[in-house]
Order: C-alpha cells, then structure tokens, then sequence
C-alpha cells in the first residue's frame, strides 16, 4: 500500500513538473505572441510564423543568389562586390566563346567546357547505375532471406559515412602502393593505374559514388515495394504470370512514382557532385574527372580568382537544373496521368 | 606564516590572471616543412615571458590547403591573421601592413634583408614601406640517394664534372634503379616552382627583362617533353602528377622511403630529411643540372608577413622586430637548418651532428649565385603564382594526352595574358 502509494505521488509530482514546463511555455509564447497579433490582427499572424524560416532562406539562400547574380556581371579579382567593375554580359560571352561548341579545344574557357561534358557523362553513367543497383538491392532485401536486417545494415552504412573519409579510404585502397595493387602483385600481376589512367579513374569515380549513396535510395525504393499489395502477385500468380511478368508488369508501374523521385533526386545529386570527386581524384588525371562544381570552385578560389566568371558558371549550372527538373516534373506528372 | 603565504600565493594568482586578461591575443598562421614550427613556439614562447602583454596563438595549417587556397580567400574576405607565413607573398600584396611606423627602428629593421626582397613585398607605388621579414631563403634543386648508387655501382656523375645535364642525371639514376630494384630514377614535385629552374637551366625564357613573359620556347617545350618521358617510361611516381589533379603535391614520401634515386625538392627539405632518414641510406643534395640555360635552380623562400586588418599592429611589429633580431633569427635558422635572408646574423652553426644536412646546406648555399637572373625575376613577378598553377595543370594535361605541347603552351600564354588582364594589368 505503502509503495503503491509512493508510485501514484512520484507520478502525481512529474504530471505537475510537466504541466508548469508546459504551462510556461505557453505562457511565455502567450506574453509573445498577443502583443503582435493586437499590433497587426490576427489574419497577418501566419506570416509571423513563417518569419524564422524565411530569415533562414533569405540569408542563406535567396541573399547568396542575388549575390551571385551580380557577380556574374562583374569583372576583376576583387573580392567584395562593392570594388568589382561591372562588365555587362562579358562572362558568359567569355564562357561561350566557342569555335565548336563539341571540341572543349576550340573554346577559349575549355575546361569548362571539358567540366560540362564531363558532368553530362557522370549523370548518365552514374544515375543509370545507382539507379539499377539500388533497385536490384531493394528487390533483394525485399525478399525474406536470413539476416535481412542486417544486410539493409550493411547497405546503407556507407551513406552514414562523410564523404570526404569515403574519398580518402579509396584512394588508399586504389593508389599505386595501395591495398589492391598488393594484392594484384601478390597474386602475380602487374600494379594497374588505377588513380592515374583516365579511363580507370572515371570507372572509379563512378563506382565510388554509386557505392556511397546506393543505400540511401535502396531505403526508398524499398518502401516503394513495400507498399505494393502482395494481393497483386497473388493474383497474378493464380494467372499464371511467372516472376519476370510480375515484374514488368506489376512491380516497375507501381513503383514509378517512386523511381521517379529517385531519379530527381540523383540527378540533382549527380549535377552537384563535388565533395567525393574533389578528395579523390581533385578532378584529375589532367581534367578527367573535372565536373562543374569543381570548375566553379577553381576557377573562383585558385589564382587568378575570377569570381566573375565563377558565378556565370554557376548560372550556367543552375539554369541547367532547373531545366532538367522542370522536364522530370513534367514527365512525373504525365506518367500519373497515364 | 601559512596564512600570509597564502594570501601572497593568491595575489600572485590574481595578478597572473589579470596580466594573462590583458595580453593582446595575435593569430599567426603557420606551416611546416619539418621542426620550425617547434622552434618559432620555443622562442615566442621566451617572448612572450619577456612580454606578459602579448600571446602569440600559433595556428598550424597544411602548405597545399591552408595556405594555398584557404589564406589567399581568408585574407580577401577580411578575415586574415594578425601574421601568417606564407610563399607566395606577391599574391597578397595589398593586405599586408606598413610595419614603419610601430617599429622601434625602422631603418635597422630594414638593413637586415635584401633590399629587393623588401621591395617585392611592396604594393604598387610604394617605394619604402616594410611590410615582413623572409624567415629563410630556399633553393630548388635536386637530393640523390648515394646509398643506391654505390649499391648500383654506378658513378654519381657530379662526382666527375661540373656541368651533368638532366639527361644525364636520368640515364645514371635510371641504370641505379634497375641494378637495385628501386620503384623509380627520378620525381619532382607537382609544382610550377618546381619546373622552372629545370625549364631555364634548358634555355626556356619565360620571362624577359621587361617583365612580359612568353611560354614558347626552345628550352620550355625541351623540358616538357623531358617531363613527359620520364612519365611515359615509367622513370618516376605518376601518382605525384597525373594522380593529384589540379593541386601541388610533393613526391618527398618517395624519397623518405628509399623508393626513388633522384629527388628535385629544394633547401627546405634539408631539415625534413635529416630528422626522419636517420641512417637508412646516405642522402646528399647535388648541384642543379646543366643545359643551355645555365645551371639554375628556383630562388624562394618562406616569409612572415603582418596583415593591415590587424587590430594589434603595434604587437605585431614588436613580435617582428623580436623575430628580426639577429640572436633570435640566428637560432631560429641553425635549430631549422634553413638558409637565413638575414644579412646581419653573428656568427653561428648549425644544430645537427649529421654530415649530410651539413653537406647538403654547402650545396645549396653555393647554387645562391648560380641562379639566373631569370629565375629571380619570376619568382619576384607579381603574376608567377597563376602562371606556375597553369605551367602545372596544362603540362599534366599534355602527359595525359589531352593537349599536344603546342595546345598546351598556348593554353599556358592564354592562361597568363588572362591572368593579368583580370588583375587590371
């Protein structure tokens, strides 16, 4: 009776500590809030609201645009806005002063022409491949196989990694005197220049990323698959569809909406890429492996510091994604139709 | 007793606390090749014993990242240190700070360096201002492995002749190589400093007396392909060139590791070698190689540059001019093993036991006047840092295959000419 007696006061004590917190709270939002509402009506309060937020998207977002804006219409190595000399539409026709817009080497800016194409082969190469990867995945972990669990672990850890460490791990593995080059020497073979050729420095690039970010969307498409009805293969079994039919024809439909975001989202991702790239291979050999956001970074932050140009790429870039992501909404929205 | 003790033991307590409340606090970016940065920390930390008012925060960065790239943008955005030590001091020109006024005695200050070293410093337009000090002077040029050589039994052919071409040199560290089994003949460091003595001593002239520089020459495009070769034959680390994209990055591990027989550095690795190869092989520093061009190596050295966006210019002048002193500077250079830009140093010697850091700074003392006047008036030009980056990434570029020499040195001309003309030159 005692220790029962004892539980309900220590509960009643907390309930009470609980209600003040809250009440103080409350309270103190309360004493806030009142005032400004009695100052600018209570139908203008959302805007209130919304106000920390947009403090946050106007300097970190929308201030750093305007800014970029204006520099791409400024010339010089000057640093602050205000010492810049405006030079009208100079950068971009620097940027797109070209003999042939295909051959980098006919364009006075080539390697940024090299990062652009470099970027367009990434995206396809890479998002076609983390795509199906991830798919493949998540139609194996779908599956009741032992130790589940811990196999959609083990896939998603390397998201969890930074990608700087992830960089660096495989450039010790792929390096000259790396893990695999010993073990390639040590079963007989000759060391393969793996940081150094063009060709295997792209594959590893490529092969890095998707090894990075496929658990990410191997977690996505998952749930996609999970929120399929199993009443659907059911049936389609009971009409005699093998596997390969269920597929093509149940599975892939329903989850399109689901690829679909993956596809943005990779692509987006993919355009960016700069972190992975910039530690493991700092766009080499030569500029193999330059993409845009690397160029962007070098051309404005190495010497001779042309942020001018720096930020016209940046526009360049930006006018680009929003192209593409306006083309996979539309197609997004198309397909729901259908 | 006790009690006054006490009481005595607790205003010294609140004395030091106070005193440590007022020190001005000043920011010193610093790097390291290999023990100056334990050195400068000893002898500030004397300083600052001397001085209670001044704390001087030593804050260590990586050559490459910390200053390369990131102090050249700290110090453009306003936020530089109160000092950093940096090389490429013409690129930042116009922030650092006139220490004229703060010093106790400007015109003896001045008298230590070289007049055009203090004169390089300068902005434009400025013709007396003292701006920081050189805390060495550095030489390119190349170390052997001797150890190889004599397991090689091959004649280290400076050993012979006073004039070795770098053919010559690559030929005998090549047969070294494959006698010993050793990974590679030759490495260089990814750095445009780095090539330009080699590309002068093959009679490039990069640069002319009127300060207008031309890629296209004999000499360059004989280097280049010399540079090349050694890739394509497999004569030296190409992790080092192609494996690094767009950043400098030292081949020295190869070396430290007995992994290559001709190593092109410079004096500042003297120290670096002499406290970490220890007797695993003999080492030595050789005079640079002969061409067309001479027998030059690069000219550099590290200096200690005060910012105008310090708030302490006051304190960091008389951290300066302590720095400066000839005591200080002599001890700072013989536990360093650097070669001093001091022209006022008493007499002293080196701190090592080791005959061939010993050696090794003989060498390189007697290259100082073999350097041709070219190489000085690059490494004194305004631009060389831009023009170094692209010599460095269009030549990688060549190696790879995705420029012919000819595309590569037009894309270098290209590159500089750019590099000015943004800069309003």
């Amino acid at each position: 009776m005692a220790e029962g007696g004892g539980i309900r006061g220590e509960y009643r004590v907390r309930r009470t500590l609980g209600d003040v917190v809250f009440n103080s709270v409350v309270d103190f939002f309360d004493g806030l809030f009142r005032p400004i509402q009695a100052l600018i009506g209570s139908k203008r309060m959302p805007y209130v609201f919304v106000l920390p937020n947009l403090l946050v998207f106007v300097i970190f977002i929308l201030i750093p645009m305007i800014l970029n804006f204006s520099y791409a219409f400024t010339g010089g190595q000057q640093f602050f806005l205000a010492d810049r000399t405006p030079v009208g539409g100079d950068n971009f026709a620097h940027l797109f002063d070209c003999g042939n817009f295909l051959d980098p080497n006919t364009c006075r800016e080539d390697t940024f022409w090299i990062a652009m194409f470099n970027t367009v082969w990434f995206v396809v190469l890479q998002v076609g491949a983390l795509v199906v990867v991830s798919l493949g995945t998540a139609l194996v972990l779908n599956q009741k196989v032992k130790a589940r669990a811990f196999f959609r672990s083990v896939f998603f850890y390397p998201v969890l990694l930074s990608p700087v460490v992830v960089a660096l791990i495989w450039r010790w593995i792929l390096q000259n005197d790396g893990l695999l080059n010993a073990l390639i020497v040590a079963f007989g073979g000759e060391r393969l220049p793996f940081l150094v050729s063009v060709g295997w420095t792209r594959f590893w690039v490529v092969f890095i990323s998707v090894w990075s970010q496929m658990g990410f969307y191997t977690l996505i498409l998952l749930a996609g698959l999970q929120s399929i009805p199993t009443e659907l293969y059911e049936a389609s079994s009971i009409d005699g569809a093998n596997r390969w039919q269920a597929f093509r024809r149940i599975t892939l439909p329903l989850l399109m909406p689901t690829m679909l975001v993956v596809l943005v989202l990779s692509v987006i991702r993919a355009v960016q890429s700069f972190d992975i790239v910039y530690a493991f291979s700092n766009g080499g050999p030569g500029t193999a492996t330059t993409f845009m956001v690397q160029y962007i970074f070098n051309t404005a932050f190495m010497p001779p510091n042309q942020y001018g140009l720096a930020a016209a790429a940046s526009l360049v870039l930006a006018s680009i994604l929003l192209i593409l992501t306006l083309i996979q909404l539309r197609v997004g929205r198309q397909s729901e139709l259908a | 007793m006790r009690k006054l003790s006490l009481v005595l033991l607790l205003l010294a307590a609140l004395v030091m606390s106070v005193a440590a409340q007022d020190a001005v606090e000043l920011r010193m970016v610093w790097y390291n090749d290999g023990n100056e940065g334990e050195v400068v920390r000893d002898l500030l930390d004397r300083f600052e014993a001397d001085n209670p008012d001044i704390k001087v925060v030593i804050e260590t960065v990586g050559y490459s990242d910390g200053i390369l790239q990131q102090l050249p943008l700290q110090v453009q955005a306003g936020e530089a240190p109160d000092l950093a030590r940096l090389t490429q001091f013409a690129q930042l020109r116009d922030y650092y700070l006139d220490l004229t006024p703060y010093l106790s005695d400007a015109e003896t200050f001045a008298s230590y360096f070289p007049a055009p070293l203090l004169a390089a410093f300068r902005p434009d337009g400025d013709e007396t201002g003292i701006y920081g000090i050189p805390t060495q002077l550095t030489v390119t040029g190349p170390y052997i492995n001797r150890t190889l050589f004599e397991q090689a039994g091959v004649e280290v052919p400076s050993d012979t002749s006073d004039a070795v071409t770098w053919r010559e040199w690559v030929d005998a560290a090549q047969a070294v190589a494959e006698a010993t089994g050793t990974d590679y003949a030759v490495a260089i460091d990814r750095s445009g400093h780095r090539i330009a003595g080699p590309m002068i001593s093959s009679g490039a002239t990069i640069i002319d007396s009127e300060g207008t520089v031309t890629i296209d020459s004999e000499g360059f495009r004989a280097f280049a392909e010399e540079l090349k070769r050694w890739h394509d034959e497999g004569l030296t680390p190409t992790d080092v060139w192609l494996g690094s994209g767009g950043n400098y990055a030292p081949a020295t591990n190869y070396f430290l590791n007995g992994q290559v027989v001709l190593y092109m550095a410079g004096s500042w690795q003297i120290g670096n070698f002499d406290a970490n190869i220890g007797d695993a092989f003999d080492w030595e520093a050789v005079p640079n190689p002969s061409g067309p061009g001479g027998s030059t190596g690069m000219p550099g050295g590290a200096t200690l540059m005060a910012f105008a966006s310090t708030e302490h210019p006051a304190e960091v002048a008389r951290v300066m001019e302590y720095l400066a002193s000839p005591e200080v500077y002599a001890e700072f250079t013989a536990r360093t093993l650097f070669i001093p830009g001091h022209l006022a140093l008493p007499e002293f010697e080196y701190v090592t036991e080791s005959e061939s850091a010993a050696a090794a700074l003989n060498v390189f003392v007697a290259e100082v006047p073999k350097l041709a006047d070219q190489a000085w008036a690059l490494q004194l030009y305004a631009h060389f840092t831009p023009l170094a980056n692209s010599m460095r990434d269009r030549l990688t570029q060549y190696m790879i295959g995705e420029l012919s020499l000819d595309d590569a040195i037009a894309r270098i001309q290209q590159d500089i000419d750019e590099a000015i003309a943004a800069a309003g030159g």
